[in-house]
């Protein structure tokens, strides 16, 4: 029987860990991961999960150790973020090369220095090549459910996928989750079949040298399982409703048909960009929604129709790419390109560091676009003293007072 | 005492190693007395050359090859994997001395610390061979190397790994070398049976271009590492208990030397050879001692 409970982000990845009847955990501990950790933990200690649990020494071990159970036949599962992910960067090429459908959980927390262990998707986004599939969890259901649809997919398509969920905002909020019957969840995961499982009795070497007359082909088979993906994201989406009661999709839209004004987010600041829009409807503005989440395989051609002939669109990012723009507009620019209606991208950039990301927000963000003849690269949402507005370099940051030290 | 080297041939002929590559020859002594229900896993190093480009592959055993400092967590990987599934394969880590002493050392270290049911061997060559001869933490005072020339030859001496081994107190650890093949698959064998825990061996493994001589010579070499004191030969179990497994003949030093070009800077410095002269007896009179501790009714070294 599924059940109902109150629980955070955190908690929810644990259970979605549990639910897949992961094999071998591999994990070290990282604000604010870490209570995935610590729950896996138990449920390993206690049986209720019969997985083995390797308590490694970094980050990159904990991707090396997946790494090697899952080569060996074993579903494997590990949960970092921010400087953790950022750690396991050669190892996350390791999984995409090895073909191996490792899931990952990462909460995404900005990177040092200065320390932040706030919410920031910098972290998850910089890892944007290295061939993993990325999908971004908007409530604490999603951030259990999406590591189901993760495998679901991934064991078909021999790639690795990590979902992302927000620091604190959804790592640390409990909301009700719906814990799925393990009998469903089993008829719509089965168990692992590794095609390759070092077996001794089929002495075959992995990984090893390759010449310039294979590397290519390697590659592009690859980038032609992550367009499979794409496919497959959808069928594993609609069948998690039919089995499990939710259907998930690559792309959400919300209060689309007839809105002129798009904003378009990722992950938890969404719930509030949502708000956002129902007050601006309130008001007699066309706005509309579009969530991305899934980053990777990007749904190009949903994204272009789904954005065709709109008036403006503004892609909210909670990362930068300096010297460019935010990720996902820069994402959806591309996706546009030469198509017939592409409307103006505005770029922003909201939230760095955990700042917050409000209703109020989106609304200043609404005013800003309305406004805005020309759009531009990357406007900055929030910064200290400084209107809406591009970087201008003869702007100066107030003086930072510190913090009241209250006796 | 004497051990028969199994004659059952487990790695084939024709690999890309070297002339005289003690590697190649390590790895087809200790897979003799592994056999065939075993799985290797290899971080960059030569071996990763030696075995052969895809789709050829010289081993009975499947290998998965592996970034450089993971040699150690990967295997704790696949054996975690192979033990939720109920098999008992054995699972060894074979990496150079990069990847153990350097770059490898930090998760070497996590799995000897957890007493992961690995089997991690070190072929050891004292430097960065496979590209091309660069010094590494086990390169040995006085030596040559690309990074060490002759105006700036290594002033360090070589990283006691089996000293930091032995800190983690894992149940079993051995030094050995294929020029000594029945010390050595002796010790194979037991690091095999010590099942349930982390098990490490250390060859001193001949690279003849790296070295800087005559493949021919290359066992006679390895021979005289040992007979000079400069490698002895020895166990540790649990870290603590101490035998020395080959009683050196204490030829001088300037014997082993002598047969290798990667050692002109040392040779042409009285006081840095004086000096190492100092650190091998120092490092063979510790062991001597520890040796006598675990033994004390061996009449013959106390």
């Amino acid at each position: 029987m599924s059940e109902r409970l109150l629980l955070t982000g955190n908690h929810a990845a644990a259970y979605g860990a549990m639910l897949s009847r992961a094999e071998v955990i591999s994990a070290y501990p990282i604000t604010p991961q870490t209570m995935i950790v610590e729950l896996l933990s138990e449920l390993t200690a206690s049986g209720r999960l019969p997985a083995k649990f390797i308590t490694v020494e970094s980050e990159h071990s904990a991707m090396a150790a997946c790494v090697g159970a899952s080569a060996a036949g074993a579903r494997s599962y590990t949960a970092t973020s921010g400087q953790g992910l950022a750690l396991m960067h050669e190892m996350l090429h390791w999984a995409v090369g090895a073909r191996l459908p490792i899931v990952l959980t990462n909460v995404s927390r900005a990177m040092a220095p200065g320390w932040s262990i706030w919410s920031d998707q910098s972290d998850i986004l910089s890892q944007r090549d290295v061939g993993w599939m990325m999908l971004f969890a908007e409530s604490v259901q999603e951030a259990q459910d999406f590591i189901l649809w993760m495998y679901r997919v991934a064991e078909q398509v021999f790639l690795p996928g990590m979902v992302g969920m927000d620091a604190f905002i959804l790592s640390h909020t409990a909301e009700p989750l719906i814990v799925h019957d393990q009998a469903a969840v089993d008829e719509y995961l089965p168990k692992f079949e590794p095609l390759y499982d070092l077996d001794p009795a089929q002495p075959r070497a992995y990984g090893g040298l390759v010449n310039r007359d294979h590397y290519f082909e390697l590659r592009y088979k690859i980038y032609e399982n992550m367009e499979r993906a794409g496919k497959l994201l959808i069928e594993a989406g609609e069948e998690f409703g039919e089995v499990l009661g939710h259907k998930y999709q690559p792309l959400e839209g919300f209060m689309l048909d007839d809105a002129e004004y798009v904003f378009v987010s990722a992950g938890a600041m969404t719930s509030n960009i949502r708000q956002a829009v129902r007050d601006m409807r309130d008001r007699g503005i066309k706005a509309g929604l579009l969530r991305v989440i899934a980053f990777r395989p990007f749904p190009v051609a949903a994204i272009r129709k789904v954005l065709a002939g709109r008036k403006k669109v503004a892609v909210l990012d909670r990362n930068m790419s300096s010297g460019h723009s935010g990720i996902f507009a820069a994402e959806i620019r591309s996706a546009l390109l030469g198509q017939p209606d592409a409307p103006p991208i505005h770029g922003y950039i909201v939230g760095i560091g955990g700042r917050d990301v409000r209703v109020e927000t989106g609304e200043q963000i609404l005013e800003d676009l309305l406004r805005r003849e020309e759009p531009e690269m990357a406007l900055f949402v929030g910064v200290k003293g400084l209107p809406i507005g591009p970087v201008r370099p003869d702007y100066q940051i107030p003086k930072l007072e510190p913090l009241e030290v209250v006796p | 005492m004497r051990w028969v080297v199994p004659e059952a041939e487990h790695m084939a002929e024709g690999t890309l190693g070297c002339q005289g590559c003690g590697g190649a020859l390590s790895m087809r002594l200790v897979l003799k007395e592994v056999g065939r229900d075993a799985v290797g896993v290899i971080p960059a190093c030569c071996w990763s050359i030696i075995d052969g480009p895809w789709p050829t592959h010289a081993l009975d055993i499947p290998i998965l090859h592996t970034a450089f400092e993971t040699a150690a967590v990967v295997a704790t990987g696949v054996k975690a994997a192979k033990t939720v599934q109920g098999k008992d394969t054995t699972v060894i880590a074979w990496a150079g001395d990069g990847g153990t002493f350097d770059i490898g050392l930090q998760a070497l270290s996590g799995a000897a610390e957890r007493n992961e049911d690995i089997l991690f061997i070190c072929y050891d060559n004292e430097a960065y061979m496979n590209t091309g001869i660069q010094r590494s933490s086990s390169t040995p005072t006085g030596t040559w190397t690309t990074t060490t020339p002759d105006q700036r030859p290594e002033a360090r001496p070589k990283k006691d790994i089996m000293g930091i081994i032995a800190a983690h107190r894992i149940p079993y650890a051995a030094t050995a070398t294929a020029a000594y093949p029945e010390d050595l698959e002796r010790k194979v064998k037991t690091a095999v049976a010590t099942k349930g825990g982390m098990r490490f061996l250390h060859l001193l493994s001949v690279c003849p271009p790296g070295w800087k001589m005559e493949a021919y010579q290359a066992i006679e070499v390895m021979r005289r590492a040992v007979r000079s004191k400069v490698f002895p030969l020895y166990e540790i179990k649990n870290g603590r208990e101490y035998t020395i497994t080959r009683w050196p003949d204490e030829i001088p030093l300037e014997e082993y030397f002598k047969l290798q070009g990667r050692f002109k800077p040392l040779l042409k410095d009285p006081e840095m050879l004086e000096l190492v002269r100092g650190n091998v007896e120092e490092r063979w009179q510790t062991l001597l001692g520890r040796h006598r501790r675990t033994h004390p009714e061996d009449v013959l070294t106390s």
